[in-house]
């Protein structure tokens, strides 16, 4: 338990949190291992768990008929997985796919879920670690719109 | 009349003004034309004082002057028979030392891929006649901006330094003129080869002439001049001094490089572009615009190909073209560069301002947009960030 | 009426002569082709500066010098046929002549790098102009901290260079990382936009000068993302594209600000040019 509380948090995600919360948070975690092409999650399922990224690589995918899956994005070591736990009705958005060797903490979401509410120092401290990453994305997501390379000459 | 000295192109340039009258100016005219040079002054030509080949003093603008406001450029009739009794004409020296069009190269396909031919040999040089105080600085702008630099235009150099300057000190100043606020005028203090005052009243019509260089001296020193005494110096003092007293109109440049570059979002651009035709009449009027494109062209048989430099516009959407679009795209924004440019990132780029308020982007602009009258609007009411009112 | 062949070199609007020497596909409508003087040397060049290439009757265009600076042979350039001239460029067969001036142009601060962490940023055809600077690095690394190359385009499709990308991610010298936009079943790779790779590599802020080309929107994303690091402003670099036809300062057309891209850029350093790049039409 103490060796997964030291390497919880030595993640990049939890980088420099107060030891009480993350006491807090090694009470939901767990350790993950996903060989490459198995999902993490899949379209519409119960959000119920989300990851942080240890090492290998991630992608998350949308699939549609007669065409191999889209990939929107790809993560790695450092990054969560994640953010449908945090939204009624906790379902998820899109496929996550391990395209590597994967190894990833797994948090329970009812259990942070409860943790938040009971302790809203902790639910103010995970929202403002999650929420730079969501806008992040969303930026990143507009971006990758834009097919900014479609208009390059050099 | 008597010639001041025996001509003796050894003697030092003459410190002191000498005077000219009609005949000597058309003696001047002469010894620029004997001297092989192309010899350029004012004329009169589609209601316009315009610049061309002259011979005789009879081709100038005798007895005109010019009324200029706000979109508005009127020949009238002066009251007197003065040469040089107006202010500024459209063209400026840049349509000879930098003309509209030049050929740069042709080339012809080979064997061995394509050659390009050699170059013509150098023109005869330009003399201008009546260069004012402002299109000088003008000329000394565009000096830096092609001879200045790393690179130089070869075509340019050749023009310019071949060229025989006869300044023309200003004894009018239009509606539009503000060169006295932009410190370019209206006394030719540099840059020139000879400069005149023209003194004209009822009891005479001279010129008062000043060399400005070796080269202008020993042409003085040949030309039938008398000496100019105290009160035709003091009467020459007088014309300018008037003329200065008279500017039309007025730009505050204190602070201004900093102003406009501080102010790119100022609501001011949106409203000057709904004015602005973006015709680039101002672009082709200024006489320090230097902006070139240049066009490639073949024969039909694809033997011979040519690349011709022509005067451009940053007011043209295809200006800024780069793929995908026109980096400047808006009316707004064209406008908005060609101030910026010229009042303020001139003077980072080549250390001093690109107006040398000589009036002509007031006068031939058709919807009277007046760089002053911009200017001071954003000055009165600034924005506040480094973006200004962004 | 005698021919000249050689440019005056008074007169830098006069293109040389230049053959084709080879021709490599490089995507669809992108090629690098090797070029040599028809008489002369090959002048050196520094990486980051670019050419005007002269597609005979046709038209003239930019495009950067991408091969290795130490190679003093030939000439490389890597062209995507956009328009009438570069389409023409990108169509030569070896053994035609094209004309060539240049070379113009800052250059990437590669000797100022040395003894620093070093981000060279790519985004599309970008790669091409950082080529030079990363043959440079590469043959002397031992003079740099960590050295990384990031690279993001459209599609696998389209990436450049794909063979020395992998040469280069094989080195222990050198991290690799590239993205696409729009991945194909094919890509195994990472999948998103360039800056968000920028989280995925070692490199101490403090001590960092990043190398940033592509286009404009990817340049001002990617900047602001290493700044929010903690990378200086003035040690980032980006390389610039306006429009061009003199390419030495005298034309007006690559105008930017107080700076022609032709002769103050196309390589900037950020801190000058930060405020511009957020003023649209510019």
């Amino acid at each position: 338990m103490e060796t997964l509380e030291r390497l919880l948090l030595g993640h990049k995600f939890l980088a420099g949190i107060d030891p009480a919360f993350g006491r807090l948070l090694v009470g939901c975690a767990r350790n993950l291992r996903f060989a490459p092409g198995q999902y993490l999650f899949r379209e519409g399922g119960p959000a119920d768990e989300f990851y942080l990224i240890r090492e290998g690589r991630v992608a998350l995918e949308l699939h549609a008929p007669a065409r191999p899956p889209i990939i929107i994005a790809t993560l790695g070591a450092g990054e969560l997985v994640g953010a449908s736990w945090l939204v009624p009705p906790y379902r998820w958005g899109f496929d996550a796919r391990a395209t590597t060797d994967t190894r990833a903490f797994g948090l329970d979401a009812t259990c942070l879920r409860a943790k938040c509410d009971a302790d809203h120092h902790l639910g103010y401290e995970m929202m403002r670690r999650l929420l730079p990453v969501m806008v992040r994305r969303m930026q990143a997501a507009r971006q990758q719109m834009l097919d900014v390379y479609g208009h390059t000459s050099a | 009349m008597q010639p001041t000295a025996p001509p003796d192109p050894q003697t030092a340039p003459p410190a002191e003004p000498v005077l000219l009258d009609r005949a000597g100016l058309q003696a001047l005219l002469d010894a620029l034309a004997a001297r092989g040079f192309d010899v350029i002054g004012p004329t009169l030509r589609d209601g316009a004082i315009v610049y061309d080949r002259i011979a005789r003093i009879e081709a100038l603008p005798v007895g005109w002057t010019d009324r200029q406001d706000a979109g508005c450029y009127r020949l009238e009739r002066r009251a007197d028979a003065a040469l040089f009794g107006y202010a500024v004409g459209p063209q400026s020296w840049k349509r000879f030392l930098h003309p509209p069009e030049e050929l740069l190269w042709r080339a012809r396909r080979t064997a061995d891929g394509f050659a390009i031919e050699a170059e013509p040999p150098p023109p005869a040089p330009f003399a201008f006649i009546g260069v004012r105080a402002c299109e000088l600085h003008a000329i000394a702008i565009q000096d830096r901006v092609f001879l200045g630099g790393a690179h130089q235009d070869p075509g340019y150099a050749a023009r310019r330094q071949g060229a025989f300057l006869v300044a023309l000190n200003c004894g009018t100043a239009a509606g539009t003129c503000f060169c006295a606020s932009m410190g370019t005028g209206p006394r030719a203090e540099a840059g020139f080869d000879i400069a005149l005052t023209e003194l004209i009243d009822v009891d005479r019509h001279d010129f008062l002439a000043v060399a400005g260089s070796d080269a202008g001296a020993a042409l003085l020193a040949v030309l039938p001049t008398r000496p100019a005494g105290p009160e035709a110096a003091a009467a020459a003092e007088a014309v300018v001094a008037h003329t200065a007293a008279s500017m039309g109109r007025q730009l505050d440049t204190v602070g201004l490089k900093e102003l406009l570059q501080a102010n790119p979002e100022h609501p001011r651009w949106d409203e000057v572009a709904a004015r602005c035709l973006a015709c680039a009449n101002c672009t082709m009027v200024c006489p320090t615009c230097f902006c070139t494109s240049v066009a490639d062209h073949t024969d039909l048989t694809g033997t011979e190909a040519e690349r011709v430099k022509r005067w451009d516009s940053c007011f043209t959407a295809d200006f800024s073209y780069i793929h995908g679009g026109s980096v400047r795209a808006s009316g707004k924004s064209r406008y908005r560069q060609w101030m910026t440019h010229k009042l303020a990132h001139w003077i980072d780029q080549f250390g001093t301002s690109g107006c040398v308020g000589c009036g002509r982007c007031i006068a031939w602009c058709p919807v009277g947009i007046d760089i002053t009258a911009e200017a001071a609007a954003i000055r009165a009411t600034p924005g506040k960030g480094p973006h200004g009112n962004a | 009426m005698s021919a000249r062949l050689a440019p005056s070199p008074a007169d830098p609007m006069r293109p040389a002569p230049w053959r084709v020497r080879a021709v490599r596909r490089e995507t669809a409508d992108v090629a690098t082709l090797a070029l040599e003087p028809l008489e002369g040397g090959v002048p050196g060049f520094a990486p980051g500066q670019f050419n005007m290439i002269y597609a005979f009757g046709i038209g003239e265009v930019p495009v950067s010098l991408s091969g290795d600076p130490a190679d003093p042979t030939r000439f490389v350039h890597t062209v995507r046929a956009v328009g009438a001239a570069s389409a023409a460029i990108v169509a030569a067969a070896p053994g035609s002549v094209l004309g060539l001036r240049g070379p113009f142009g800052s250059a990437w601060p590669v000797d100022a790098a040395e003894g620093h962490d070093l981000l060279i940023v790519a985004g599309g055809l970008g790669l091409a102009p950082l080529r030079p600077a990363i043959y440079q690095v590469l043959a002397a690394s031992e003079r740099f901290g960590r050295i990384a190359v990031l690279y993001g385009g459209r599609g696998p499709a389209e990436l450049l260079f794909r063979d020395e990308l992998a040469a280069w991610g094989a080195r222990a010298d050198v991290t690799v990382a590239i993205t696409v936009d729009h991945a194909d079943p094919s890509w195994h790779g990472h999948v998103g936009v360039v800056p968000a790779l920028i989280e995925h590599v070692g490199f101490d802020p403090a001590n960092t000068v990043a190398l940033l080309c592509g286009p404009e929107v990817m340049l001002r994303f990617t900047a602001t993302t290493l700044r929010a690091a903690g990378v200086a402003a003035g040690r980032i670099f980006l390389s610039m594209e306006r429009n061009m036809k003199c390419a030495i300062g005298l034309c007006g057309h690559c105008q930017f600000g107080a700076d022609f891209v032709c002769k103050d850029g196309p390589v900037l350093p950020y801190d000058r040019i930060a405020a511009r790049l957020a003023v649209r039409e510019i």
